[in-house]
């Protein structure tokens, strides 16, 4: 094999990609572009109307997976109609329900068509800002076509305003993308880990298709093959798809590269890396093997690596098979099938409209706050670091810090303070008293962020936070995030001008991995 | 000649249900059951019981 055909399997390793942050070439892009540098795509999940084609925009504006915009003010709900799957994942483990614990492929209840029909209608009735309608299991959407078809069939007869989207292993792809197009569903997300089986294998083992169970590499070749052939189908027919990636480090993390080029190259519109979630506990091959997750700066990097090629999305909350509510909030709780059926349920278009179009003027505020920091902001960027922030919606900074069961990361330099990820932590805050024995799972989860910007934050927890060297911040409680960010930033810069302080870099922060352990 | 389906370790995920050339397999009491008058353990169909094929959960399926 030439040196050059050769080149598909010699991947660069993970330490190169941490060390130059950048180490893949720019492919040449179609559509939307990359501006260059900070890693920031200009197009998909952080972009805004100037960055894309009206049709587009008006296709993913209020989709809160597909524009990180949009997830500060919208709210999405998956309803487990699909149980069924066609192919089994070493990450994978349906068996394992726990209701504190969130990660997809999870569930509580499963519902027929018409559960999951109710179920809708009464979320949407309750939560006005709900305008997405996913499918993403707890099996494989496509698996189960009659459940997730007549489940679409019922939605787009009695609530023509939410939008619908389902997510899939790509197997049965191919052939149902007519099917898909006919219920106007326009957002699709495919689960594509590796294009190489060799890398599959250690994935994937065993997929039923065509009344036999594949294993090995035959079974990774067959699953590859279907997926970009899939995705090419729904790329043809204008259909907006977002890849998942699972990055599992020491089986795909280079690898990552490629896939990210091949399904740019296939038209695909977000490719989102997330996480390997691998407890023991959880039950899975990779759990039980000791397969770890990655760091929050290994990921970081691949994330890093492939923002020159197909849009990255950085906002994923890995949800379960039936969260409810904003991402990183899960209210599936409230919509029980008990619960629903004592509710009533009046389903008001309008009263939907009236409610989105003030959500609207919010996120439009949030918008101008936006440009009108980043345009105030000095143009040299020697410095760049992250903050963690707490946040509840709506581009704030409104969360007491012992509320908050996430933080959201920014990447912040003179210029721009940029969405890079999240951070799941335990609630440090349990009625009224904080948990002390919390406080060091939260300094692990945000100790690569030189600040964590809240509304408020206890004596205790403020001492503990600058012992570990991360600045506890409410100087800008209930401001829009990035003009929050952008005046600590400036505020940073004036104090080592000043001498007072000097700027050290952070280490690594740890991804959490297991079940809640504190109720949310 | 029939399969059946240890109920202690079935997920109710109902993969199997769609896959049976004989509609012999349907749920009750939250798992799911195989008529052993209809199974023939897939002969004259498939190479392999399509069942046991599918499933997630080794040694679920068996031989009764």
């Amino acid at each position: 094999m030439s040196a050059s055909a050769k080149s598909s399997s010699t991947y660069i390793s993970l330490d190169s990609l941490l060390k130059s942050g950048r180490a893949q070439s720019e492919p040449s892009s179609s559509g939307c572009s990359s501006s260059g540098g900070s890693g920031k795509s200009s197009c998909g999940s952080a972009a805004g109307p100037d960055d894309m084609p009206a049709h587009i925009w008006e296709k993913v504006k209020n989709h809160p997976c597909y524009s990180e915009e949009a997830h500060h003010h919208y709210a999405r709900m998956h309803v487990a109609v699909a149980p069924a799957c066609n192919i089994q994942c070493n990450y994978c483990n349906r068996k394992y329900d726990c209701s504190n614990e969130s990660r997809p492929g999870v569930v509580s209840q499963k519902l027929t068509p018409e559960q999951a029909v109710k179920k809708v209608l009464a979320v949407a009735s309750a939560i006005p800002q709900m305008t997405v309608l996913g499918i993403a299991g707890p099996g494989d959407a496509l698996a189960n076509p009659a459940k997730t078809f007549k489940t679409f069939q019922l939605l787009q007869e009695q609530a023509p305003d939410i939008k619908l989207c389902l997510s899939t292993n790509g197997l049965a792809l191919p052939e149902m993308v007519d099917e898909i197009a006919k219920y106007n569903v326009d957002h699709v997300t495919i689960t594509i880990n590796m294009i190489d089986p060799e890398v599959g294998e250690r994935i994937y083992p065993w997929i039923f298709y065509q009344h036999k169970r594949w294993t090995g590499r035959d079974a990774a070749k067959i699953l590859t093959e279907r997926q970009l052939e899939g995705l090419e189908k729904l790329s043809a027919k204008g259909i907006l798809t977002k890849i998942n990636s699972v990055l599992i480090p020491g089986v795909n993390d280079e690898h990552l590269l490629e896939v990210n080029r091949a399904v740019k190259a296939r038209g695909a519109f977000l490719h989102n890396i997330m996480p390997l979630i691998s407890e023991a506990e959880h039950g899975t091959y990779f759990g039980l093997n000791g397969q770890r997750g990655p760091s929050a700066q290994e990921l970081k990097a691949v994330q890093d690596a492939c923002a020159g090629g197909a849009n990255l999305m950085r906002h994923c909350r890995q949800c379960r098979a039936d969260a409810v509510g904003l991402l990183g909030e899960d209210r599936s709780d409230e919509f029980t099938l008990d619960k629903i059926e004592q509710m009533e349920v009046v389903y008001d278009l309008d009263k939907r409209r009236e409610y989105q179009q003030s959500v609207e003027r919010e996120r439009q505020a949030q918008h101008a706050a936006k440009l009108e920091a980043v345009a105030a902001a000095p143009a040299d960027e020697d410095i760049k670091l992250l903050l963690a922030v707490a946040t509840q919606g709506q581009g704030r900074v409104n969360q007491h810090f012992g509320h908050a069961t996430e933080f959201q990361i920014y990447e912040v330099s003179g210029r721009e303070a940029v969405f890079v990820g999240h951070r799941r932590v335990d609630l440090y805050c349990q009625g009224g008293y904080g948990e002390d024995e919390q406080l060091p799972s939260i300094v692990n989860a945000i100790n690569d962020c030189h600040a964590v910007l809240v509304a408020k934050i206890g004596a205790c927890p403020r001492d503990e936070l600058l012992a570990a060297g991360i600045e506890p911040v409410d100087a800008y409680a209930h401001e829009f995030i990035e003009k929050a960010a952008l005046s600590w930033f400036a505020d940073y810069r004036a104090r080592i001008a000043r001498g007072e302080i000097s700027h050290q870099p952070r280490g690594d922060a740890r991804i959490r991995q297991g079940a809640y352990t504190a109720a949310a | 000649m029939a399969l059946k389906i240890v109920s202690s370790m079935c997920t109710a995920c109902s993969a199997c249900e769609a896959e049976c050339p004989n509609v012999a397999i349907r749920e009750k009491g939250g798992t799911y059951i195989i008529d052993p008058k209809k199974c023939t353990e897939c002969e004259g169909h498939f190479d392999a019981p399509q069942c046991i094929a599918v499933c997630p959960v080794p040694g679920c399926i068996k031989k009764a």
